[in-house]
């Protein structure tokens, strides 16, 4: 008799998901699927909104990373003031916006990796959530605790710098940005007492990364193995190859590493990428046209962007890069578990980038805006702290918006997370018709290494709340549990 | 003119003295008192419409923007319980609309928003409205968010082409009262005059085009001090 077993997250802050896994008579896995509800209500109700409110009303969507949001909307908007399109904004507009992506970039990483995923890493996947959460890593390791509240403070306070406010500030605006830097806050950020300042933050990135390469010294099968498969990795990437987190050409690699698409205009991206609707889920699924649904799907975030791009453009980074690199002899990395590494990374690389920005005179000085000749579409891409993101927007006469299109960096990962769970699922099933905790701890670990908003909705103490419902082949119920 | 050829009036117990023909408003400013109001605007006869202003004078609630000044009055004006009628008002003035404040880019120079503040506003204690009014997004300067008016009728008096007026009510009375745009008085606005229009106005309901947020958060009106201490530190 087939039954279903259904996990279901219960505390919910954007958006909210849950686990349904399918199994045959023989208690076989069939199929699992990940049903996320996402925030599309957005893209309606930005229609007839003046175009230049989008950044800051776009933004509100999430309390995670909406500075992602905010400069996404901004570049599609730039577009459409006819400023056009990555390097043509004015020196301060361009880099006062990189600032603030860092920042958001560092302060999102830092809190995934020492709240969300060092209880698990220290205190091992099968540990009590009682103990494997940040609670618990504040009384066993403080050192590290400490750390990850400073470094997220420091990436709050280059937000708060660069757009006004901590969280949904208004810093970009259509052509630019509206302010300069101010010598106090360049101060406070380049010198401030220790350990807030820009020199400790790369340290202890640098720290968190050897802490890393260590655990996984010890852990290299289980890190390697877990929930491994093979996929298409895409991401955008700076014209030379370089990583470039706010600006590029959108590229994609396939798991031997042979291009996919490269050197692709953003603002062309729906001619080269298509969403999929499936009557289960609310979230569609992105996948590369020329490849079909069936094998156009990709990752996205940290892991497909150290696969797709060629090196990284600040030393401290690029040698971390080049070291990760040889573990797969330069071929693309597809372990589920290796986000966690390449996210550490890009700490790091975040961290070279602000202090490099906070050095750089032209924050300072110089027009904020540029204009041009206004055209009635724009699209912003840009990477993201969970992955690429795509804002798309039209407008008509009367300058209201038109048209509002968003694939956001979870909705990109969607078929990868599904096909992490459905791996997971079938490693972890013991031929019993049950839920068990070792099966709920993987799936809830295979689900936050791609970091998706609904971790951080739900992990913030180490506890992803599930549910797991065991349904019949009838839909009744014959088992629930919770974690 | 000298103390003694004033009009001596007592407000919040401060000794004051007027000009003849002022208002209670203008005198309480004039001496340094600040009175909160929504509809009035120098330059303007004052319509008297949002009652934030009402005082207590011999006990008996006056609209302070209307009601001249006279020898000898002995005025209430920050006591507790006009600051509960006023947040009140307020209160209703926010739910009547769709004042959304986090994206609203009048937010920080808002007056609503800053008399919110200042009485410490916190939730809201009537049912919204989530009115449907519409947007006039016609004009070439001037985008018009009926949804947000609170009909203090600033504009009406004061925004202006070629002695025309731009905005007017629509009709009178009943339940579809509000205040609509003449498109083509509005197209013939310059830049600078939308600019004024959206000053004018105490809301986010007049937002001139294509200059949005450009005042960075810290350095807008409101940012640094509350509404009428301007007055008050006089
Ligand atoms: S549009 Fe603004 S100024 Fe005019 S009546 Fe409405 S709130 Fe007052």
């Amino acid at each position: 008799m087939a039954k279903k077993i259904t996990i279901e997250p219960v505390t919910r802050v954007e958006g909210h998901g849950k686990v349904t896994i399918h199994l045959d008579d023989q208690n076989n896995v069939t199929n699992t699927r990940l049903h996320i509800v996402e925030f599309r209500g957005f893209e309606r109700f930005i229609l007839g909104r003046p175009y230049w409110e989008a950044p800051v009303l776009v933004q509100r969507l999430c309390g995670i990373c909406p500075v992602s949001h905010h400069l996404a909307a901004a570049k599609a908007l730039d577009v459409i003031v006819g400023a056009g399109v990555g390097d043509s904004l004015t020196p301060v507009g361009e880099k006062m916006r990189r600032l603030m992506h860092y920042g958001q970039i560092f302060q999102s990483h830092s809190l995934h990796f020492f709240h969300l995923v060092s209880p698990d890493l220290l205190f091992g996947i099968d540990a009590d959530p009682a103990i494997r959460n940040i609670i618990g890593v504040a009384l066993k390791h403080k050192d590290l605790a400490v750390q990850g509240v400073m470094m997220r403070k420091f990436g709050q306070e280059v937000i708060r710098a660069t757009a006004g406010k901590k969280i949904h500030g208004t810093g970009a605006i259509p052509g630019g940005i509206n302010k300069h830097l101010e010598l106090e806050d360049k101060e406070l950020l380049l010198n401030g007492p220790d350990p807030v300042n820009a020199d400790k933050m790369v340290e202890w990135a640098q720290g968190a990364v050897d802490f890393f390469k260590d655990y996984y010294k010890k852990n290299k099968d289980m890190i390697d193995n877990f929930a491994f498969f093979p996929s298409n990795h895409l991401s955008i990437v700076r014209k030379d190859g370089a990583l470039d987190l706010y600006n590029g050409v959108l590229r994609a690699v396939d798991a031997e590493g042979n291009k996919i698409l490269d050197d692709v205009d953003c603002q062309e991206y729906n001619k080269y990428i298509e969403e999929e609707v499936r009557s289960w889920s609310y979230m569609k699924f992105p996948y590369i046209k020329k490849l079909g649904k069936e094998k156009g799907w990709y990752r996205v975030g940290p892991l497909a962007r150290l696969n797709t791009c060629d090196f990284i453009p600040t030393p401290l980074a690029q040698k971390e890069f080049e070291e990760y690199k040889a573990i797969n002899k330069g071929k693309p990395d597809n372990c589920c578990l290796h986000y966690h590494y390449a996210r550490l990374i890009e700490i790091l690389h975040t961290g070279e980038m602000m202090k490099e920005l906070l050095n750089d005179p032209d924050l300072m000085k110089g027009d904020l805006t540029v204009k041009g000749t206004k055209v009635k579409k724009g699209v912003g891409v840009l990477e993201a702290p969970r992955g690429t993101l795509f804002h798309q927007y039209e407008i008509n006469d009367d300058d209201q918006i038109t048209l509002a299109n968003l694939i956001v960096s979870t909705t990109n990962n969607n078929e990868p997370m599904n096909q992490s769970v459905n791996i997971v699922a079938k490693t972890w099933m013991n031929g019993k018709p049950e839920i068990t905790e070792p099966m709920m701890n993987a799936v809830e670990v295979a689900i936050r290494a791609y970091d998706p908003c609904l971790s951080c909705a739900t992990h913030a103490l180490g506890k992803m709340p599930l549910e797991i419902s065991l349904y019949d082949v009838n839909n009744e119920l014959v088992d629930k549990k919770r974690t | 003119m000298d103390n003694t050829e004033k009009i001596k009036f007592v407000i919040d117990d401060k000794v004051c003295y007027a000009e003849p023909g002022q208002t209670i408003l203008e005198a309480a400013k004039s001496n340094g008192v600040y009175i909160p109001s929504l509809c009035y605007i120098e330059g303007v006869k004052p319509p008297g419409s949002c009652r934030i202003c009402n005082v207590r004078v011999n006990n008996r609630n006056l609209i302070a923007c209307t009601t001249p000044v006279a020898e000898g009055m002995i005025i209430d004006n920050d006591i507790p319980e006009l600051n509960e009628l006023r947040k009140a008002i307020v209160e209703m003035l926010f739910v009547s609309g769709n004042h959304f404040c986090p994206g609203c880019e009048k937010s920080g120079n808002c007056e609503l928003q800053a008399l919110a503040y200042r009485f410490q506003m916190m939730v809201p204690r009537f049912p919204y409205e989530f009115p449907e009014k519409g947007v006039n997004a016609t004009s070439k300067y001037i985008f018009h968010d009926r949804n947000r008016c609170i009909m203090c009728k600033r504009c009406i008096g004061k925004v202006m082409k070629d002695e025309k007026h731009v905005f007017a009510y629509n009709s009178r009375g009943g339940e579809h009262l509000h205040v609509v745009m003449d498109e083509e008085l509005a197209s013939q606005l310059t830049e600078e005059e939308a600019t004024e229009a959206m000053d004018i106005c105490p809301v986010g309901a007049i937002l001139k085009k294509e200059r949005g947020y450009y005042s960075p958060i810290g350095h807008r009106k409101y940012d640094k001090e509350s509404i009428g201490s301007d007055i008050e530190k006089k």
